[in-house]
Order: C-alpha cells, then sequence, then structure tokens
C-alpha cells in the first residue's frame, strides 16, 4: 500500500532541468559519540538548490548525520568526526580543525524537530541572527524580517502583531517562524531535521508547501521519518541504516525502482 | 484476606485500602500543622505584645534608656543598608558562579568536587561565616567593623542559596533553546548574554530574595564581625547635596541590624524593653514576609511569558 502512493507521488514531479552543480560532499565521514561508531564512512553530494532527504528507521544515525553539517556535535564534550564535508564554490572542509564552528554556523542555518522559537517577540526572533551578525539598523533589520517572514508564508499572518510573543503563535505558526529565523541570514545551505514530526497535517503540508518553494533560493538537506514526506518534497534521497548509508539517487528512482534490497523493504514497509 | 474475586469483596478490598488513604492523610496535616501552629502561636504572642507599642516613633526614633522613647531608626536604616551591600556582592558573584559552572566548565571531577562543595557551604553554621569574616574582612582585609564587612559576610552566607538558584533556573531552559541560538552561528557569550540570563533571571531574582530574607535575620555573623548593639547615630548619607552626589562614606561606618536591636532588648530586665523586642521583631518577621511574598510575584510576572 505504502508504495502506490510513495511512487504516485513522485512519478508526476518534472525534473530538475538546471544543470546539477554539487553545494556540499561529505565523503568517507564518520562519526564517534565517545567510543561508539554512530556513522560510518558516509559518502553523500548535496546539489545546489535541491531538495535532498535523509531517511531511515530511528536510530539509524540521520540526524546525527544532518547535525555534523553545522557542527552541533562541537556542543557536547566526547565527540569526534572523522572524514570530511566540502562546501562549494569556496571549498573548504567544515570539519578540518582550523574552521570556527561558529562560522559555519554562521553560513549554515538549522530548523529543528520541535519548533523552538525564543521567548521573546515575534521580530526579535527573526531579527536575532541578524544581531549576531552585528546588524544595528532599524531599517535593515525591519526589510529583512520583513522578507525572511514572506519567504516563510508567515508575513500575512503576523504582520500586525510582530511585538508579540512567539509562543503565541500556534505549533504550525511557531515552525514557520523558525523557518524564517533560520532564512533571515540568507543561508548557503538549510538543515531541517524532521521540521514536521511534532505538527498536526495541515501545518505539515504547509512546511512542506515551503520547502518545495525554498529551493529555488536555497539548498535543503532534510531528515524525515515519513516516507511519504520525503517522496513529495525532496529531488534526491539517501536511505540510512544503522549507521551506513545504504542507497542514494535520485527521489524517483530510488523510491519506484530501488537498487538495493534494503532499501526496498524499507520503503515498501516490509521493514522499519 | 483471600485473592478478591467477586464485587462484593473487591469493595470490601477497596474500603480497606481507602482506609490507609484516611491515616495517611490525618499524619499529614498533622505533620504540617505543627510546623505552621507553631509560628502562627508565636506571631500572635509577638505580635499582641509589640503591636501596640508600634508607631511613627518607634521607626523613627534611636535606641534610649527610657524604654518607652526607645526606636529602631538605627536598626532598620543598617539592615537596609548591609542588605543593600549584600546584594551588590551575592548577586554577581553567585549568578557569576552559577552560569560558569553550569554554562562553560568541563564536566568533570573538577566541577563534581566544586558543585558539592558548594552545596555543603548552604549547611556551614552561620557563626563560622562570621569568624571568617572577622578574620578575612574585618583584619586582613581591613574593613574594620563596618557595613561592608557585615554586608560581605551574610554575601558569603547566602552565595550558595543564589548559586543553587542560578543553576536550577539555567537547567531549566530547554536544551532547544540553546540549540537555537548556537545554530544562528552566537557564540557561547551571546547565548548567555542573550538567552540563558534573561530567561532564567526570574528563579535567579526568586532565590535572591529568598536568600535575603535569610541574611536580615542573621544574628550571630553579624555580631561576631562586631556590630554594635547600641548606637545613637545614622551612618552618614549616600546622597550629597554637593558633587559628586553620591558618597560611599556610609560603607565603613559602625552599625547595628534589626536583629541585634532585638537581641539587646529582649537581654534587658525591664518588661518595657521586652514589648520593644516583641515590636522589632514584628517588623522582623513582616519584613521576611513582605520579601518572600515580592519573590513569589516576582516569580509569577516574569514566568508569564515564557512557556516550557
Amino acid at each position: 500500500m505504502a508504495t502506490v502512493s510513495v511512487a504516485s507521488s513522485v512519478e508526476s514531479r518534472p525534473q530538475p532541468s538546471a544543470p546539477l552543480v554539487p553545494k556540499v560532499k561529505a565523503s568517507g565521514l564518520s562519526f564517534y559519540y565517545g567510543a561508539f561508531r554512530a556513522l560510518k564512512e558516509l559518502d553523500l553530494v548535496v546539489h545546489e538548490n535541491c531538495v535532498t532527504a535523509l531517511i531511515g528507521p530511528s536510530g539509524c544515525g540521520k540526524s546525527t548525520f544532518l547535525r555534523c553539517f553545522n557542527r552541533m556535535h562541537d556542543l557536547y564534550p566526547g565527540n569526534r568526526y572523522e572524514g570530511e564535508i566540502r562546501l562549494y564554490p569556496d571549498d573548504i572542509n567544515l570539519l578540518a580543525p582550523g574552521v570556527d564552528p561558529i562560522e559555519v554556523r554562521m553560513r549554515l542555518s538549522m530548523v529543528f524537530q520541535k519548533p523552538n522559537p525564543f521567548p521573546k517577540s515575534i521580530f526579535e526572533n527573526v531579527a536575532y541572527g541578524l544581531r549576531v551578525r552585528g546588524e544595528r539598523s532599524g531599517r535593515t533589520l525591519e526589510g529583512k524580517v520583513e522578507a525572511a517572514l514572506r519567504d516563510a508564508a508567515l508575513w500575512s499572518e503576523v504582520k500586525d502583531r510582530l511585538h508579540q510573543l512567539a509562543f503565541n503563535l500556534s505549533g504550525g505558526q511557531q515552525q514557520r517562524l523558525c523557518i524564517a529565523r533560520a532564512l533571515a541570514t540568507d543561508p548557503e545551505l538549510m538543515l531541517f531535521d524532521e521540521p514536521t514530526s511534532s505538527l498536526d497535517p495541515i501545518a505539515t503540508a504547509s512546511i512542506e508547501e515551503l520547502i518545495a518553494d525554498l529551493k529555488k533560493k536555497v539548498t535543503i538537506l532534510i531528515v524525515t521519518h515519513n516516507m511519504q514526506q520525503a517522496a513529495r518534497v525532496s529531488d534526491f534521497t539517501a536511505y540510512m541504516y544503522l549507521g551506513q548509508l545504504i542507497e542514494f539517487g535520485r527521489t524517483d528512482e530510488l523510491f519506484i525502482k530501488p537498487k538495493n534490497k534494503q532499501t526496498e523493504d524499507y520503503i515498501t514497509g516490509r521493514f522499519g | 484476606m483471600p485473592y478478591a474475586r467477586d464485587l462484593k469483596s473487591i469493595r470490601r478490598l477497596i474500603a480497606a485500602h481507602k482506609r490507609w488513604d484516611l491515616v495517611f492523610a490525618c499524619c499529614g496535616v498533622l505533620a504540617l500543622m505543627v510546623g505552621l501552629l507553631t509560628f502562627i502561636a508565636l506571631f500572635v504572642d509577638m505580635a499582641i505584645d509589640g503591636v501596640p507599642r508600634l508607631n511613627w516613633d518607634f521607626f523613627t526614633n534611636f535606641p534610649s534608656r527610657h524604654a518607652a522613647q526607645a526606636g529602631i531608626l538605627s536598626a532598620w536604616v543598617g539592615s537596609c543598608l548591609v542588605m543593600l551591600v549584600t546584594a551588590f556582592v551575592a548577586v554577581p558573584l553567585g549568578v557569576g558562579a552559577g552560569l560558569y559552572l553550569e554554562e562553560y566548565a568541563p564536566k568533570n571531577w573538577v566541577t563534581d568536587v566544586i558543585e558539592i562543595n558548594v552545596t555543603n557551604l548552604a549547611g556551614v553554621p552561620s557563626i563560622v561565616y562570621g569568624l571568617l569574616a572577622l578574620g578575612v574582612f574585618v583584619y586582613q582585609f581591613g574593613f574594620g567593623q563596618s557595613i561592608l564587612s557585615a554586608g560581605f559576610t551574610l554575601a558569603l552566607l547566602i552565595l550558595p542559596v543564589v548559586i543553587v538558584a542560578t543553576r536550577e533556573a539555567i537547567r531549566s531552559i530547554p536544551v532547544g533553546i540553546r540549540e537555537a541560538a548556537y545554530a544562528l552561528g552566537a557564540t557561547q557569550w551571546q547565548v548567555c548574554k542573550d538567552h540563558i540570563i534573561p530567561y532564567s533571571s526570574a528563579g535567579i531574582l526568586t532565590g535572591v530574595i529568598i536568600g535575603m530574607a535569610r541574611a536580615i535575620g542573621e544574628t550571630a555573623p553579624v555580631i561576631t564581625i562586631g556590630a554594635l548593639t547600641f548606637i545613637a547615630f545614622l551612618p552618614p548619607s549616600p546622597i550629597k547635596a554637593e558633587p559628586p552626589f553620591l558618597s560611599f562614606e556610609w560603607l565603613t561606618s559602625p552599625f547595628t541590624v534589626m536583629p541585634i536591636q532585638m537581641f539587646n532588648w529582649t537581654s534587658r530586665p525591664e518588661a518595657a524593653f521586652l514589648q520593644n523586642a516583641a515590636a522589632a521583631g514584628f517588623v522582623l518577621v513582616l519584613l521576611t514576609l513582605a520579601m518572600n511574598g515580592f519573590a513569589i510575584w516576582l516569580r509569577y510576572r516574569l514566568r508569564k511569558n515564557i512557556k516550557w
């Protein structure tokens, strides 16, 4: 049953027409939580202005993988990376010891599983990334906040209450606010960590629509436990299992004719 | 009792179990009342003795050999000034230490040892702080028997309370909020300054006020460092008419505080002085209750906007 609906949502989609340009490339990436090796020699290319989805059963390491890109693991002691993640066009290794994780986080941005707005006003939430970058001019801030909220399809709902607390928004609106916050600083790559897993179906649909729109502007890497979602929003999909990347390919190919038996078992619902 | 099968025996069994609910509820109420009634009895007794003595002059008169003319002016001014110093010392030190332990310190055994010691400090008898302060602040640092020494001593005394409250408040901030800030490229200090400190301020302030409410009633350490028991003048005013308008002379002035004034009066043989002591005690308890009440109100106000 699952295959039919996944396949049908893939088939009708037009292929991306522009030539593929790599934006980030992970090669030989392993990651350790202390002595535990959570990721094993992963290789993955994320193409510019495409949505790439990471799927797999819970505990397979997809969130761990995602959090390597913006060095979130550096926040906690005992974590270690091996291999590299190169960011293009400047071709630097994001994981190199000489690269400051703060610089990496300024260039990439992240949307989390649970909406996590700051207990501040809607405006201040979106403006925070800009303030961290030293933006002081009120007019510039206002302009960029409005643009980010428009891009996150939230402007019309909040334009009259920008200075009210973000907590007064609904769950779906909060998540779009978090997307606006992540967009405001013009990131080169946006990381989404199961952004709809705590939302209802209507809010989920609006976030998915948003992601499909956003790829015109920004490259997106999204973790999802929901295969239909991967099929609906992504151009490329990677299937992970037990810290390994089992199969990577165009979403339509991966869902309709997976090359790997394990991938097939997972997407047909026989496993997972 | 046999295993209950039919409805009748199930009901009997539930009734038997529910008797224990009742027994425990009675014990709980009893335990609560022992503490509460004792406090109420003491407070009412003190109020009966003291309230007739309360009038405007009682607050504006210096202590005197004549019970009827004696007041608590030097005592309440002294208490307020000492508390001011206590707050100015305890808040930055306590919040700084708590923030460091929670956000910056590496999680290793050194941090664990420090943590255990901070918690233990809260249990050290206050007289020990007094003796320490006598050696360190009064003689070593040469602060003398002054408001400054007393403020530092009481600050030291409530420091563990402030540190623990700060850490608790910081810990209640969800990881997601921290990560959101870090993911935007904030440095550790930006996360602390823009998020951690503002969001934990309610808890920190509550801890500070509860600590201060304890400090204001402390007698032993303040006597140890040499507070006067009879004082008929006020410290120099902190505000001056001529520039630079602010003066810090009061910091080095001799002083007394409310509980010492009370202690002084209770050791007098005349009954009229005991009345004065009851009145001063009444004022002190009201002050403490007011501070605690303010802490609760503040927590309510500041947390209204933060739901997690």
